[in-house]
């Protein structure tokens, strides 16, 4: 019997360094597998011993992309376990830097990562030949997204202004209206974005998806919420450990996520608006229902579509809570640490980012647990790649390996993240 | 560019933690100690968007990074990014999909290089976690800031002088 591999050997387009290899053996798909060979980071055990304010710090270096969600989910954790709870301008304030995030990390993966697969190029700078205007909107909303995160955290990349209880320094209301005229652009931008992606050709495909995300009773989810699924997961973020488990598969050094009950799950843009369309603003549910989406979106192949949705969103509440913003008078609460166990789970672009750490009386940090997006979506992309192949055996191998690769990038992968990813081998036999 | 900034940037990429990945921080913070004046040294992650904002409105642009292209470690490789494209995969450490070569590439699409634009490339041996450069790597490092701190000087003093 004729048997063929599909391989990757280097996956571009996606953050880090990652393979991927299908194995066919005739008319069947034997194996689909990503492997992840960046090193695994041990950040989870350099915190021990570390002081409970120094964790934001430290585990907004485990991504570049997405720092904010690293600083969020440790905040928040840390403030759980010291039994805070912020609210009013700082809680605000969070929610505006976490626009920010999503803004530039969404317009990256919009316009330089995923659209040149939907529109027939190997790369953005290719793309950038016949598209040039799209690609400048491209990276101005993603300069929009990175002065919110400058203004607010002190840099874009690695920002140092975050800390347990709040900031260091809050703007004063004058401070963020030059932000409020650029957001004005990126929101009709972004609009244009929900409408250009919209007109690409998507690969009809479904699964028996479980979503997972945050939902909070009256807001889109960034910070706060509790933790729901597509099949009736509805639980407390520290009853996490109860239900989802990590394990190490043999062909990565990222651990793999699954439900305990159920097995593989879906986090990120696409399990946010299916669980919460109707938290979104009028303007983004507006923009989706033109872009002929429903209130549930199903085909991963159109998360371009679902993740500028959500960019007009966030530059929609970045104005809002610019809008409203009063100056606190102190930039941070006190928190003081005790013996205790804290959850956190916010989401990062890619989707929830848990993190869980054990203090003692000094503050110290005994036990930290920190479960990226990406490593919980792996066995999802894994269990596309094996359907999606199946179904379309009969097209050709250059053609399958590039519908491969759009596959995995419909999730955003951040591989880099997730070490603790991609090159595309198909083998038939 | 932002306010304030001088037409003449040194832009230092990588990341100090990845250890040779340093190198470009290394040889930035080396030359910002040269030059407290008349020209603008910045940090970067690398992530190529960011880039290009970088050297927006800027005319003379030297962009120092870490490379990995086979060659052996402490290797300067040094490229007139105007002349020639810039080899992708040349600066493949970076964890970012959208790097170096991509942002210079891009820009030159887009009409957004500078009128000027030196890449230094020092090649890496070890990108794991740690904070330390090779031996190799650290040589090479004082032989870039020598070298680079000649070309800046060569452009910043005529415009002192006129």
């Amino acid at each position: 019997m004729k048997s063929r591999t599909i391989k990757v050997d280097y996956l571009a387009r996606v953050e880090g360094e990652g393979a991927l290899s299908v194995k066919i053996k005739g008319q069947q798909v034997m194996d689909a597998k990503l492997t992840i060979f960046e090193p695994p980071r041990f950040f989870e055990a350099f915190l021990r011993g570390r002081k409970f304010n120094e964790v934001p710090d430290i585990t907004a270096r485990i991504c570049g992309i997405c720092p904010i969600a690293y600083q969020m989910s440790a905040c928040h954790a840390i403030e759980d376990a010291c039994g805070v709870k912020i609210t009013g301008p700082i809680r605000d304030l969070r929610r505006l830097i976490y626009c920010g995030e999503w803004i530039e990390s969404h317009a990256l993966h919009i316009y330089l990562l995923h659209a040149p697969d939907f529109l027939g190029y190997e790369d953005a700078i290719r793309m950038a030949k016949d598209h040039p205007d799209a690609v400048k909107r491209g990276l101005r909303l993603k300069k929009a997204g990175n002065e919110i995160v400058r203004l607010l955290g002190g840099r874009e990349i690695h920002p140092i202004n975050v800390r347990v209880g709040g900031f260091y320094k809050v703007p004063d209301k004058k401070d963020l209206l030059p932000l409020a005229e650029e957001l004005k652009w990126a929101r009709d931008a972004a609009l244009e974005t929900v409408r250009w992606v919209a007109t690409f050709a998507f690969p009809e495909f479904d699964r028996d998806y479980e979503f997972v995300c945050l939902r909070h009773p009256d807001e889109y989810p960034f910070n706060e919420g509790r933790l729901v699924s597509s099949k009736g997961l509805d639980i407390a973020v520290r009853e996490y450990d109860q239900h989802f488990v990590e394990e190490h598969v043999s062909h990565s050094n990222a651990l793999q996520s699954r439900l305990k009950e159920r097995n593989s799950y879906f986090v990120g843009p696409q399990a946010r608006y299916n669980l919460n369309f109707d938290k979104l603003s009028p303007v983004a549910q507006e923009a989706a229902r033109s872009a002929g989406l429903g209130p549930v979106c199903r085909n991963p192949f159109q998360s371009i579509i679902v993740r500028s949705v959500e960019m007009l969103y966030a530059c929609d509440e970045a104005l809002r809570i610019i809008d409203r913003y009063e100056m606190p008078d102190t930039p941070a609460v006190n928190v003081e640490p005790r013996v205790s166990t804290g959850y956190g789970c916010t989401e990062a672009p890619r989707g929830i980012c848990y993190h869980r750490y054990r203090l003692d009386d000094r503050g110290l940090i005994l036990d930290a647990k920190i479960v990226p997006p990406t490593s919980q979506n792996l066995k999802t992309i894994e269990g596309d790649l094996w359907q999606f192949v199946q179904a379309h055996l009969v097209i050709q191998k250059d053609k399958l390996q590039w519908q491969c690769e759009q596959a995995v990038r419909n999730y955003d992968p951040c591989i880099s993240c997730a070490t603790h990813f991609l090159k595309l081998h198909i083998e038939r036999e | 560019m932002t306010a304030g900034q001088s037409s003449i940037v040194v832009i230092g990429v990588g990341n100090e933690y990845c250890s040779d990945d340093g190198a470009g921080i290394a040889v930035a913070r080396r030359l910002r100690v040269l030059f407290p004046t008349g020209v603008t040294v910045l940090e970067e992650s690398g992530e190529g968007a960011a880039l290009i904002e970088t050297w927006k409105g800027a005319t003379w642009v030297m962009l120092v990074d870490a490379a990995r292209s086979g060659a052996p470690p402490g290797t300067i490789h040094r490229l007139d990014a105007l002349a020639a494209p810039v080899p992708t995969g040349f600066f493949h450490y970076s964890t970012h999909a959208f790097s170096v070569a991509e942002a210079v590439e891009l820009a030159r699409f887009l009409d957004q290089l500078p009128a000027h634009l030196i890449v230094y490339g020092i090649e890496g041996e070890n990108f794991s976690a740690g904070v330390e450069l090779s031996s190799a790597v650290k040589q090479a490092v004082d032989a870039v800031v020598e070298s680079a701190a000649i070309e800046v000087r060569a452009v910043i003093l005529p415009k002192a002088n006129s």
